[in-house]
């Protein structure tokens, strides 16, 4: 059976596989199994960076993404991010946890310096250190939250990123926990953001993984919204070229190309994975929905 | 020959700041007051704001709540994304749907999605959102340059004019081309102050030149009636204080670091 294919409605969202698969932490549900020794894709240099921000402004690209891995393992991603911010908005996903004093201070004024927005986008599983390292590892929620605070004090309101792990009836209770704990952190305003999970790499252990069913089929696309699919809006660069989305950099018919002009073609959803950016809809981007109801 | 004109987005049925920006405009001269779309949402009677437009000449650019309205559609396409926000927008749209005219819908189902004219040699485009898309959000701080020119490209335009976000702004683009949010009129700017505002676009010896008019009306007066329409809280204070208290969730972090919530 041959999958839907979706077109690239326009390049709006850059994505940077900045720090490759090299994390500080080893999570129980990382869709790209990222740690300190994995090197499937390495470090991104600010001279490949530049080269791929310098592609995007004739295509008039509208946001920038940073990930990993853990942006704040390169060694060069403030001066990635100022040159960033110097054609447009930046946003980095990061665990918080190397972001230290000297960092967050040059933070505030990479960020003053800009008209566009930088945002801090802090994963964190879990309002008390329990919940969360039992996910993100022992002594990872203290941690992340030292770089919260250190965030906050420099005048950011980090979006605290949360990807869902327990059931829909403690969605309240796991909200207000969340609430509390921040604002017992000196953080008065909380953005939060809820991710579902991806059942491959690790979570796929963790989890049963998708069901044979759970594909994306033309039927699924009538009436759809194809513009929050991921791959209508936005491509990846990594240190080994461009590929479809951040999710299925492991998957090796995702990479679609060099440059971004080469990447632009039509891409067909056959994985599994596909399917739950389908369901919820453009769950990587800032503002994403919570749910495809919502 | 048009050279001065007034602009504005957003009414969200406030029928009473209309009225004086209206005023505001005509004591100004414009030759033209263009509405930017989105009349309904927030605020109460939103068949209050029908005889306005239509005895003013105002042109108006449909927006995504008229739209939603006009098509009987479930939801006002604002574009939230976060719960309590949806949660809102909700209570909004439901009222705002059931208060409209079946003689104001029709009206707005023909609205057009743009209008076009030129102001001496520059290309004029009026939308709601962006001339790509009827409700999507372009802020100053996640707005790059580079897009707004392509837009401009795109779309053959040398000045786009738009709304939707809530909050005004303009930027000079290379080549004599401009981008321009013209603001609301509906509710405050989420910057502590009561007054609403328009933006006034003009011709001054061939070159382009545009001023944000802030407008005083009777917030207190409209509270009142939002109250009495049993209308959230939230709204209301918004109106009374300048400060919005929902639809947050969707601000970027320096326009969400600028309020108070």
């Amino acid at each position: 059976m041959k999958h839907p294919e979706i077109y690239l409605d326009a390049l709006d969202n850059l994505w940077f596989q900045v720090s490759g698969t090299l994390c500080n932490i080893v999570c129980e549900h990382c869709f790209i199994s990222c740690s300190p020794v994995n090197h499937s894709f390495e470090f991104m240099s600010i001279a490949q960076v530049s080269a791929y921000l310098e592609e995007s402004v004739k295509l008039g690209v509208k946001e920038y993404y940073f990930t990993g891995g853990e942006p704040f393992m390169n060694k060069e991603i403030l001066d990635i991010l100022e040159r960033t911010l110097s054609i447009g908005p930046a946003t980095v996903l990061t665990n918080s946890m190397l972001i230290r004093p000297h960092h967050a201070k040059r933070l505030k004024e990479i960020s003053d310096s800009s008209i566009y927005s930088l945002e801090m986008r802090v994963s964190i599983d879990g309002y008390t250190e329990e919940m969360n390292d039992v996910i993100r590892g022992k002594g990872v929620f203290k941690k992340a939250m030292t770089g919260v605070k250190l965030l906050v004090d420099n005048g950011f309101l980090p979006i605290i990123t949360i990807t869902k792990t327990w059931q829909d009836k403690d969605d309240d209770k796991v909200l207000t926990g969340f609430m509390d704990t921040l604002k017992s952190y000196g953080y008065a305003r909380p953005r939060l953001k809820i991710l579902p999970s991806l059942k491959i790499g690790k979570e796929a252990v963790r989890t049963k993984g998708y069901d044979e069913y759970e594909f994306v089929t033309h039927e699924m696309l009538e009436d759809y919204e194809i513009r929050n699919l991921i791959c209508a809006n936005s491509r990846i660069a990594t240190s080994k070229g461009v590929y479809v989305c951040p999710i299925l950099i492991d998957s090796p018919d995702a990479k679609l190309g060099e440059s971004l002009e080469e990447s632009m073609t039509p891409y067909e959803l056959k994985h599994q994975a596909c399917y739950t950016c389908y369901l919820f809809g453009a769950i990587c981007s800032n503002f994403s929905s919570t749910s495809h109801d919502a | 020959m048009l050279r001065k004109i007034a602009l504005l987005g957003g009414v969200y049925s406030n029928y009473l700041s209309l009225k004086e920006v209206i005023k505001d405009a005509n004591k100004r001269k414009v030759d033209a007051i263009y509405c930017l779309g989105d009349l309904g949402a927030f605020g109460p009677h939103p068949d209050k704001v029908f005889p306005l437009l239509l005895q003013n000449n105002i042109h108006v650019v449909q927006g995504n709540y008229d739209n939603s309205i006009a098509n009987d559609k479930d939801d006002c396409q604002c574009g939230y994304t976060d719960p309590r926000d949806n949660y809102f927008a909700r209570l909004s749209y439901d009222y705002t749907y059931k208060n409209t005219s079946d003689e104001f819908k029709k009206w707005m189902k023909n609205l057009p999605a743009e209008i076009r004219f030129e102001l001496g040699d520059y290309k004029v485009l009026l939308c709601h959102g962006s001339p790509r898309q009827m409700n999507e959000f372009l802020w100053e701080t996640t707005t790059p340059t580079h897009f707004l020119e392509k837009l401009c490209g795109d779309f053959n335009a040398d000045i786009i004019c738009a709304a939707h976000t809530g909050i005004h702004w303009n930027r000079k683009l290379g080549g004599e081309k401009y981008f321009i949010n013209v603001g609301v009129i509906g509710r405050p700017e989420n910057d502590g102050n009561t007054f609403v505002g328009y933006t006034l676009l003009e011709l001054r010896e061939g070159k382009i030149s545009t001023e944000y008019i802030p407008v005083e009306y009777d917030y207190k007066t409209l509270a009142e009636e939002m109250r009495k329409e049993k209308l959230p809280e939230e709204f209301i204070e918004t109106i009374l204080t300048g400060w919005w208290a929902t639809c947050l969730e969707i601000l970027p972090g320096k326009e969400r670091a600028k309020g108070k919530y």
